[in-house]
């Protein structure tokens, strides 16, 4: 379990500041498919990172939510790199990026169908057995729905982590990101989400586009988390109880410093919860 | 309804096409292919993005417009077929060298493949070198067995000089009256110094030799008789690059 306290996701070109000032931070998260070379840089800085911070490995390339098997050779990488680093917390999207032995390399949405909703769940049962322990499932920021999904998204992840034992990871900005897009209340989806499954939640930056009917929030981890988000955060955890929160900032990276301030608030809004839970 | 294979198939297809895929729904639906068109640039920005990063001299050599542009040729022809992006962009080099508007940049394929040996002993895996006191064992029977991240680039132009030329700070590139082949070695040092250097054949042919299990006086033999076995050794050891001096055949 990861501690229930704010952490980042960690970017390379940050690693003399984290080592030189040892922020107060809960845990740094990483991308599996970054870590997966044989050795040199990239495994060192992980290696030092690891000894002093608790760990989540982040999975981007699995492709859960594709037509295609899982790829054996990735669930034996992902399953040596958990192994290597003992992370506190694996998780990886509902979403797919690859198809017919191609890979899309972005995080692409689903139809929530009974269909989907089998091949999903039999992804995650093969992972977590690959794995041997449990994973989160992160739900998806969209730009667009499908006419055949039959079943809401909050409860095809609430049916995918009954069967299959999975956690959640509730991606905040997300929830917005999608919500806005499709025009429906990001409330009313974060009162139907399975919030008891939730290990983890996470922040990030998102961009707004103008069309003719309305904002396009576009998913781009590329700014910092927008007022809106952090207010329903703020709701959620106070509400729900506090989780382990991740600000994620993977494109236009700042410098550590601007990251630290995000972590900060984000930690305050723990904080803030912990005493409205005591009290 | 399609099945959710033919549903990944046509929205795989509608990524690079101007078709939408099946069931692709928005509350406006004149604003449908905006919306798709986001899948559509996160794909070919990310990966665009993600082959510059393994090939920034020849970003830097073309001009990031034109970069782009050949990026995307190159996506459609060889798609990544693996998760990983780090793994993914090997055959550029030769696909820039089957480019015919740069057919007189002929540099420029062996530029990326410098880079994409930079690429690979970045992530080789980690051996230490041999401890100092060792190397008084060298004889001509011993194996020495090279970092797992060392490679030998031969050139039929500058492409050492000219990668070096584009780091920053470096001295101008040779003259094109002043071109010459050349063979490059790259390798990484320690755990984090990638080294990019032109050495004579000879030394080039020994290293190979090496590599390829055969015991150092038979090396030297295969490298000819043009080599500085001194200077090549002192290369080797120079860059921590000998990780073990055995007299039998390495396991």
């Amino acid at each position: 379990m990861l501690p229930t306290n704010a952490g980042l996701g960690f970017k390379p070109e940050h690693f003399p500041a984290v080592i030189e000032t040892k922020p107060p931070l809960g845990f740094f998260e990483v991308h599996a498919e970054n870590y997966m070379g044989a050795g040199g840089m990239p495994h060192a800085m992980l290696e030092r990172l690891r000894a002093d911070y608790a760990l989540s490995i982040h999975g981007v390339g699995l492709s859960i939510g594709g037509a295609d098997p899982l790829d054996k050779t990735h669930l034996a990488r992902l399953r040596s790199l958990c192994d290597r680093y003992q992370p506190e917390s694996f998780s990886e999207h509902l979403a797919w990026a690859s198809h017919g032995g191609e890979w899309m390399h972005d995080l692409l949405p689903l139809p929530y169908t009974d269909e989907t909703l089998d091949i999903v769940c039999d992804h995650i049962d093969q992972l977590q057995e690959a794995l041997g322990r449990k994973m989160l499932l992160e739900n998806p920021a969209t730009y667009l729905t499908f006419v055949q999904s039959d079943i809401p998204e909050t409860d095809f992840l609430a049916q995918i982590a009954r069967r299959t034992g999975c956690g959640l990871l509730l991606d905040v900005n997300n929830v917005f990101v999608s919500c806005v897009n499709h025009r429906t209340d990001p409330r009313a989806y974060l009162r139907a989400f399975p919030i008891e499954a939730v290990g983890e939640i996470h922040l990030a930056g998102h961009e707004t586009e103008e069309l003719p009917s309305g904002p396009l929030l576009i998913d781009s981890h590329g700014r910092e988390v927008s007022e809106p988000v952090w207010g329903l955060f703020a709701e959620t955890v106070t509400e729900y109880g506090p989780r382990p929160s991740l600000v994620e900032w993977d494109n236009d990276v700042p410098d550590f410093a601007t990251l630290m301030t995000e972590a900060s608030r984000a930690e305050a809004i723990l904080e803030d919860a912990r005493h409205a839970l005591a009290s | 309804m399609p099945s959710h294979r033919e549903f990944a198939q046509a929205f795989q297809s509608a990524l690079r096409d101007t078709a939408l895929p099946p069931g692709a729904h928005t509350q406006a639906p004149e604003e449908l292919t905006r919306r798709f068109n986001v899948y559509r640039n996160n794909v070919a920005h990310g990966l665009a993005q993600a082959l510059q990063r393994h090939y920034p001299a020849v970003t830097r050599l073309l001009g990031e417009e034109c970069f782009s542009g050949v990026a995307h040729l190159y996506i459609e022809r060889h798609p990544p077929r693996t998760p990983i992006l780090t793994e993914w962009g090997v055959e550029f080099p030769n696909f820039l060298g089957g480019i015919e508007t740069f057919s007189h940049l002929s540099y420029l394929p062996d530029v990326a493949r410098i880079e994409w040996a930079r690429s690979r002993a970045y992530h080789a895996a980690d051996l230490v070198p041999v401890e100092s006191s060792q190397l008084t064992q060298i004889a001509e029977t011993s194996y020495l067995r090279l970092h797992p991240s060392v490679q030998t680039l031969w050139a039929a132009t500058p492409a050492g000089s000219l990668w070096i030329s584009q780091q920053p700070g470096a001295a101008a590139p040779p003259a094109a009256e002043d071109w010459t082949s050349e063979v490059v070695l790259v390798a990484r040092q320690g755990l984090f110094d990638v080294i990019t250097t032109v050495i004579p054949p000879a030394t080039a042919r020994l290293i190979e030799a090496l590599l390829s299990d055969t015991p150092l006086g038979a090396a030297c033999a295969a490298a000819g008789s043009d080599l500085d076995l001194t200077q090549a050794l002192t290369l080797l050891i120079r860059y921590d690059l000998i990780t073990a001096i055995s007299q039998g055949r390495p396991e």
